[in-house]
């Protein structure tokens, strides 16, 4: 038996850990890791209230999210693999304008 | 102290550990490796909290192919570790003000307004039965099949997008 607010507790420390992550990282492949961590995270909290309140539903919701963030992370990839492409460097401290 | 409580924050210790060795790793890789091991704690959550699909999917996609997919373009990139920068020397001190803020305000208001009377009850033999998946899936497709829809053509939608992203244009074609 555990009070479901040591999960939200969790996954309230894990966010915040994830948005340390994107503050003081400057490599941007660090900087996606941590927004998964996020989203697990608010994962985490959605579950474990669905299991308190004996519904799918938060189940349900998690399973879109996860598909959701597959999509995410492919585009995001990608797009760091084009401005890798011409830029020759990832470090978002150098990717400063709009232009390719 | 009961025996899930003990499991509970025994798993919470190595998913926080994880969490901060992925943040703090100098190599990207390692930072990856760190944040399997996280995805498999929550995956072991997931298990405690009685959704075991979730959990399966949890691993399948995250730790299987995001993370995959995540080791493969930083190996292509050649991007383990990236020279440090000296560009906004003040951001890093009130990355950790803010944060900690954050992490305070989330635990205060976690823990004043705790219902310690709504607990996790632990799952029994027929949250694991095929019968509670036949269930969550008749939801899923009556209740929730426009959602599920939508994420579809969200997924197709993604994977035209790569493509043409990532092309190579060919030679002589402008």
């Amino acid at each position: 038996m555990v009070p479901v607010d040591y999960y939200v507790g969790l996954s309230a420390v894990l966010f915040t850990i994830g948005a340390l992550g994107v503050l003081i990282r400057r490599n941007p492949l660090i900087i996606f890791m941590s927004v998964e961590l996020m989203l697990n995270a608010a994962n985490l909290a959605v579950v474990a209230f669905g299991s308190v309140y004996k519904t799918f539903s938060g189940q349900i919701f998690v399973f879109f999210v996860i598909a959701v963030a597959a999509a995410e992370v492919a585009v995001g990839l990608a797009l760091l693999v084009e401005i890798f492409k011409s830029k020759k460097n990832i470090n978002v401290d150098d990717l400063n304008s709009l232009k390719g | 102290m009961n025996s899930e409580m003990i499991v509970f924050l025994v798993l919470a210790l190595v998913s926080i550990a994880s969490a901060l060795g992925m943040v703090f790793s100098r190599n990207a890789v390692y930072s990856a490796l760190f944040l399997v091991l996280n995805f498999v704690t929550v995956a072991i959550f997931y298990l405690l909290l009685g959704a075991p699909f979730i959990a399966m999917s949890q691993i399948t996609v995250y730790a299987g192919a995001i993370m995959v997919l995540f080791l493969f373009v930083i190996m292509l990139l050649g991007a383990e570790s990236l020279p440090p920068s000296a560009t906004l020397p003040w951001q890093k001190p009130l990355a950790y003000v803010l944060t900690s803020a954050l992490a305070v305000e989330a635990l205060y208001l976690v823990f004043t307004r705790a219902r310690s009377s709504e607990l996790v009850t632990s799952p029994d033999a027929s949250l694991n039965s095929m019968e509670s998946l036949r269930e969550m899936a008749l939801q899923l497709f009556s209740q929730y099949l426009l959602p599920f829809e939508i994420t579809s053509i969200l997924l197709l939608v993604a994977m035209v997008g790569v493509i043409v992203l990532v092309r190579q244009e060919k030679a002589g074609q402008k």
